[in-house]
């Protein structure tokens, strides 16, 4: 459903070029048609960036270094290097015999146009022709954080166009590092604190990318805050002197916050609307346990959570409304009882969360099908998954470079990466959304506690 | 900020506790004779002892002293904190006995707020911890609850594994982090100390 309409979009943007922008740029690919690169499904395609043309060297290496990047990262494409000098343009085309010889599928040829955007034309080797062709706009600040996510989104959908599958490198990912919120870009870059998050934990994005939602433990305990990313603000949405906040979760339609808050009996999960008021209502009744850390399914009627309703902290999977509870992992899965933090991944069928074994927490992920356990990792201690938008690579904390910081991996492939070093540990880490780039307000927020009591 | 309260208070229940004390000796005593040698002409000093003599400086640090110590007593006794079985929130034996000497001072002073946070080990996903810690803190407070302390008087908190007593990863250091911190935030003026 999602996908439709993002395919739809897709073709409403290709049309709205218009055929005199697209021969100026010298390629020929009619607008609005979509043409699939050739190559079998089972192995990514083998993809050549070009040097890009157009600017000053530093800049435009700069640029196919984050193209290719992204497209090694989103491990979806093969990254098929050669000798520039080997290759050379005939008549300002790719040579295609040779580079069909070397396995590559498609060519990515990329232009910074004088009017500051990035002009990108994938080439099916094949047909020797551009298979897909776009402008991507770009900040005028070259070299910026802005600049870079521009870069990042021409990747995204250069990766749409030759696997039918968005890449995840315009993203960012919000954790915890010195007792506040950071956020650093999916390449590891532009690591920064955000302001006015002191004492945050446990991030969490708005499905729109504009607002993160987070607790704040100070002495005074534990409450829950609501920062705009796009103004900076800061607003608490709980505002009680005693009990405990914690774990905050938006829907997938963005309009309900789950977070678990605790007094004198155990903590449950509670639902608010952050944006239109009323009162807070209890979504569980764990009776007197801990039932915290919600995930919801993509499609909003379900979520998972961490109960330790049966003694031991489990994940269980309930209706929206909280009815429905069911016991999600019953088979062994670690050698303690002890599971926790569930993520339902993006496309439905799987949810990854922590196990403990030997004292030290694992991630797995189970199959929503068959109940089919997998493990992820075995290495160090590693916990606190958030899956990417593409429901393939997760971020997570891990203990393995001998402190806590965030890594990506590709559940698939089982390849990590480091994301974050140095400077004090970093954990709690939360993907975020498809970032558009400064879209506007969604909302306004209106900011009393209100909780029944 | 939280330590400056804390120091205050005991500032405070000194004090007071103090010129309690002070006032205490039997009967009132004659105004001290100045102490020193007299006047530099050596008319008149009469070194003849007074009848009813002041408690001496000896006694006076003496009851000074005990009176440190009993504040001393009754703030350790207030703010000794309990501990915890892994993942559990029951009240251990030796925890009662910890909540059950607290009892009689809570009761015998009314004005006395306290503030319990509950606390982990390190083990465990923080956001559950964050959770169990509120329940410790909560045990502890239906604990004082039953037994007759207003629970309006306590108010709890969880700070989860954020804030660790014992570093390393074995199981002293985990035990010792298994805990309930009480702290008193109000009505530090208390000065009945109830006998043992």
């Amino acid at each position: 459903m999602t996908s439709r309409i993002r395919w739809f979009v897709a073709l409403v943007a290709l049309w709205s070029l218009t055929p005199a922008s697209l021969a100026a740029q010298g390629d020929t690919a009619r607008a609005g048609v979509r043409i699939s690169l050739s190559y079998d499904v089972n192995s990514p395609p083998g993809i050549a960036v070009l040097p890009v043309r157009g600017g000053e060297r530093p800049i435009t290496d700069s640029v196919r270094a984050i193209l290719q990047r992204d497209f090694d990262y989103g491990s979806r494409i093969t990254i098929v290097g050669f000798n520039e000098a080997d290759l050379p343009l005939v008549s300002g085309t790719p040579n295609f015999e040779v580079f069909e010889r070397m396995n590559v599928h498609g060519i990515v040829q990329a232009t910074l146009t004088p009017g500051g955007a990035l002009h990108v034309a994938l080439y099916d080797v094949r047909t020797k022709q551009p298979a897909n062709v776009d402008n991507f706009p770009l900040s005028s600040n070259v070299l910026s954080p802005a600049w870079r996510q521009g870069i990042h989104r021409a990747a995204d959908e250069v990766e749409r166009w030759a696997t039918g599958v968005q890449g995840i490198s315009a993203t960012r990912i919000a954790f915890v590092r010195n007792d506040q919120i950071w956020q650093v870009d999916s390449d590891g870059e532009n690591a920064t604190p955000i302001r006015g998050t002191a004492g945050g934990r446990s991030p969490a994005w708005h499905p729109g990318g504009q607002y993160l939602a987070f607790n704040v433990l100070t002495d005074a305990g534990s409450q829950i805050a609501l920062h705009d990313v796009f103004s900076g603000s800061t607003s608490r949405l709980t505002s009680t002197t005693s009990g405990t906040s914690g774990s905050p979760m938006f829907s997938p339609d963005g309009m309900t916050l789950f977070y678990s808050f605790g007094l004198d009996r155990g903590s449950d999960l509670w639902a608010l609307d952050p944006f239109r008021g009323g009162r807070a209502r209890r979504v569980t009744a764990g009776g007197g346990s801990e039932n915290i850390s919600p995930s919801f399914s993509p499609d909003g009627r379900r979520f998972a959570f961490t109960s330790g309703r049966l003694i031991n902290p489990e994940v269980y999977i309930a209706d929206v409304d909280g009815t429905n509870v069911d016991l999600l992992i019953t088979s062994g899965s670690g050698d303690q009882s002890y599971r926790s933090n569930p993520a339902w991944s993006p496309d439905g069928r799987q949810i990854a969360f922590q196990s403990m074994i030997d004292s030290r927490f694992q991630l797995m992920v189970i199959s929503l099908q068959n109940r089919a356990v997998k493990a992820l990792t075995s290495e160090s201690q590693n916990e606190d998954p958030s899956w990417a938008p593409d429901g393939r690579h997760l971020v997570f904390t891990s203990r393995r470079s001998g402190s806590d910081q965030l890594w990506v991996l590709d559940s698939e492939s089982g390849r990590p990466r480091q994301l974050t070093r140095g400077s004090g540990a970093a954990k709690h880490g939360a993907w975020s959304p498809a970032l558009k780039g400064g879209s506007a307000p969604t909302g306004t927020l209106i900011t009393p506690d209100r909780r029944e009591r | 900020m939280t330590l400056r309260v804390r120091s205050f208070a005991l500032l405070a229940i000194a004090a007071v506790t103090l010129s309690g004390c002070r006032g205490k000796p039997e009967t009132t005593p004659e105004p001290m004779p100045p102490a020193g040698p007299s006047g530099p002409t050596g008319e008149m000093s009469t070194p003849a002892r007074p009848m009813n003599p002041g408690p001496t400086a000896a006694e006076i640090e003496a009851a000074r002293a005990d009176s440190v110590r009993r504040v001393e007593a009754v703030r350790n006794t207030l703010t000794q904190p309990i501990h915890f079985d892994y993942d559990a929130d029951e009240i251990r034996p030796d925890a009662r006995a910890v909540l059950e000497a607290k009892l009689p001072i809570l009761l015998a002073n009314r004005q006395v707020r306290l503030r319990i946070s509950g606390h982990t080990d390190e083990r465990g996903s923080d956001e559950y911890n964050l959770a169990l810690g509120q329940r410790r803190a909560a045990a502890a407070r239906r604990f004082l609850e039953t037994r007759g302390v207003d629970p309006s008087r306590i108010d709890i908190v969880s700070f989860g594994e954020e804030r660790p007593v014992g570093m390393g990863a074995s199981e002293t250091a985990w035990a010792s982090n298994r805990r309930d911190e009480f702290e008193i935030v109000a009505g530090a003026e208390t000065r009945t100390v109830p006998s043992q």
